[in-house]
């Protein structure tokens, strides 16, 4: 009875079988939640994926709500914020949100990409949900920094200026290339226009595309867990796997009571310190772009403040320009640099253990020397964490060979 | 309950952060601190008239509207319009300066910054400084100079309340080069108010500068509380769905 076998599960009649019938409505709910299968013994590390997913969300909606009041243009940018915040009914809590939204992204991104290096959760066979995942950081770079043009404040309009003639540095293009992305000979209404629509249209269409393709090769290859071992290698007799857990309900109930710990950070951030003492909302973006007055001290937003400090750690503007992009890069190739035999930091030796404290050492140090004036003592410390950084990866390969593993048990340790 | 003792602990975490983003223009001088009460509802409306009187004339502060002030300031429509609205009919116009900007520019050099969120920019304690740190100047243009933003271009707007001071510096050579070490202010003259006085004015001033930066702010706190007592009942019913629907798992 062929047949019979096929119709297990789905239902006899209703709307539910009119609309399976047309669309694999419950076949993709069983595949995608009911019946995806992901280990039990997830720590905290492994919430920070769905973090990402509630802030994005986040983003959105609220993106929505500000793209209703707030107008495009130079001449009325920065008006039309104020009339958001004191003006527009609920407009401040909207556009707080919007605001520490985007520091909430980077912080739960950052964590996320940080879980999948403890864990080894790029090696094979996640290395292609490891790329989409780095494709989605560059997406999210891209969308963060033309967001913040549009305020047009002074710190919007000096930190594009500063990024913009990074372009400028490569030879015989460069200074046609700059011109291509103002759309101008300075940043100007042009410049503005193209952002706003790059931060409202084509971007986020990129990264809700990204995260979709990202979650399909997860679930096709399924969930890593702290142990760093195959769940789906001990199945029972239904053919679930003995250590996994439906990700509905039980990840999903798990996940919701982090999701409400997460919203009560949050909250506290937008309602009691939405300006994060200036790292979060800068305090030269209260003032309009001036095109005649440079502020004393440019520093771009705190999260690519790491990435800021490498590229004022190269004296020459195009050699400090393609370290950085660089240092960007490099995390896309972890999967092929990474030759250890284990996944997870349980089970390595002491050689990758302090090259990741030592690299995540040098992440925060590099992410602070960004915020200080480039000069002194801090271009030294830059150089040496730079190098540091760079070290972690290039020396990646032939550390985690030697490096001594410990065993790594059948099933993975779990504690009710 | 207990969760929302992380309110007063994530506000440091903002205060300590906001200590070392310095953020004010450079001047000569340690900044004074403010000390402001956003919730004192007289010292903001003393600052709102001190505002009308002695700034508005100049400064404008063009996002903010008479009607939110009466509504946090506990100001009837009547009061605003004999007491704050100088320069404006309607009690929801912002508050805008008399002074047209191409005459700013050829008498001051530079057309005065909005005031709608110079706090914001600079910090109250910028704003409390700058307002105490005028002395004379003989030879540049308005007689006066500053400590903290020197060069200004604007006069001392509060001499008749303050009086003039001067501006003690010690000097310190090093290898033939001679720096300049601010020491001290030194009264001149005498001015209407007592030098306690003349500070609680300013502190008023600047608080009410505090309040127009961001209106809301007491709003979003009390909003706030709400939010995170709603999230903490949450927080315990889905700790307990999540114990429940996990019990079974060993």
């Amino acid at each position: 009875m062929a047949r019979a076998k096929a119709e297990v599960g789905r239902p006899t009649g209703g709307l539910l079988r009119w609309i399976d019938d047309r669309f694999p409505l419950t076949k993709t709910l069983k595949y995608h939640v009911t019946e995806y299968y992901a280990s039990k013994n997830f720590n905290i590390w492994y919430v920070f994926g769905v973090l990402s997913f509630v802030v994005l969300v986040i983003q959105i909606v609220t993106g929505i709500f500000l793209t209703m009041n707030y107008k495009p243009s130079a001449a009325e940018a920065f008006a039309s914020v104020e009339y958001i915040m004191r003006d527009v009914e609920w407009g401040w809590l909207i556009r707080y949100m919007h605001s520490t939204g985007a520091s909430f992204f980077f912080i739960v991104v950052y964590l996320h990409m940080f879980r999948a290096m403890l864990y080894g959760s790029y090696k094979k066979p996640r290395e292609l949900v490891w790329v989409i995942g780095m494709l989605i950081f560059f997406v999210l770079m891209a969308e963060a920094f033309a967001g913040y043009l549009l305020p047009w404040g002074q710190m919007s309009y000096w930190g594009a200026q500063v990024i913009i003639s990074l372009f400028g540095a490569i030879p015989v293009v460069g200074d046609g290339l700059v011109e291509f992305i103002k759309g101008d000979y300075s940043i100007s209404d042009i410049t503005l226009n193209r952002f706003f629509a790059l931060h409202v249209i084509a971007l986020p269409l990129l990264l809700i595309a990204l995260v979709f393709v990202h979650i399909v090769a997860l679930h096709e290859v399924g969930s890593s867990n702290p142990d760093g071992i195959e769940i789906k290698d001990h199945k029972g007799p239904d053919g679930v796997p003995l250590d996994g857990v439906a990700f509905h309900p039980y990840h999903t109930s798990k996940d919701l009571l982090y999701i409400v710990i997460f919203l009560m950070i949050f909250s506290a951030v937008v309602f009691f310190a939405p300006e994060m003492g200036g790292f979060f909302l800068e305090h030269a973006n209260f003032e309009p772009a001036n095109v005649r007055a440079t502020p004393e001290h440019i520093a771009p937003v705190w999260y690519f403040t790491p990435y800021y400090a490498i590229l004022r750690a190269v004296p020459d503007k195009l050699g400090g320009a393609m370290l950085m992009a660089v240092a960007v890069l490099l995390p896309l190739f972890l999967p092929w640099l990474d030759k250890a035999r284990v996944r997870s930091i349980r089970y390595r030796g002491w050689m990758y253990k302090s090259a990741l404290s030592l690299f995540v050492v040098s992440f925060i140090v590099l992410g602070w020397l960004g915020l200080q004036p480039s000069e002194g003592i801090y271009v030294l410390l830059a150089r040496i964490f730079t190098l540091i950084y760079f070290l972690f990866f290039v020396l990646m390969p032939w550390y985690t060979s030697i490096d001594k593993t410990k065993p790594v048990p059948d099933r993975v340790v779990y504690n009710a | 309950m207990h969760k929302l003792r992380i309110i007063p602990k994530l506000v440091l975490i903002g205060a300590i952060a906001s200590m070392t983003q310095v953020h004010a223009a450079g001047g000569g001088g340690p900044l004074e601190e403010a000390d402001i009460d956003p919730g004192n509802i007289p010292s903001l409306q003393r600052g709102a008239a001190n505002f009308m009187n002695y700034c508005a004339g100049c400064h404008s502060a063009q996002y903010v509207r008479y009607t939110t002030i009466g509504k946090h300031l506990g100001l009837s429509e009547e009061q605003l319009i004999d007491n704050l609205m100088f320069n404006a009919n309607k009690t929801f116009e912002t508050i805008n300066t008399a002074m047209p900007p191409e005459d700013a520019e050829r008498w001051f050099g530079s057309v005065p910054p909005d005031m709608s969120l110079i706090a914001r920019a600079k910090g109250a304690d910028y704003l409390y400084s700058f307002l105490k740190g005028y002395y004379v100047e003989p030879g540049s243009p308005t007689g006066v100079n500053n400590l903290y933003l020197p060069g200004t271009s604007m006069p001392h707007v509060l001499w008749e309340l303050q009086g003039y001071q001067a501006a003690n510096y010690s000097e310190h050579s090093e290898n033939g080069i001679v720096t300049r070490q601010f020491e001290g202010f030194e009264p001149l003259t005498a001015g209407v108010l007592d030098a306690e006085a003349y500070d609680g004015f300013v502190r008023d001033t600047v608080n009410f500068l505090a309040y127009i930066a961001e209106p809301i702010r007491s709003d979003r706190r009390t909003v706030g509380v709400w939010v995170l007592i709603f999230l903490t009942i949450f927080l315990v019913l889905a700790y307990m769905l999540k114990k429940e629907i996990w019990k079974d798992v060993k």
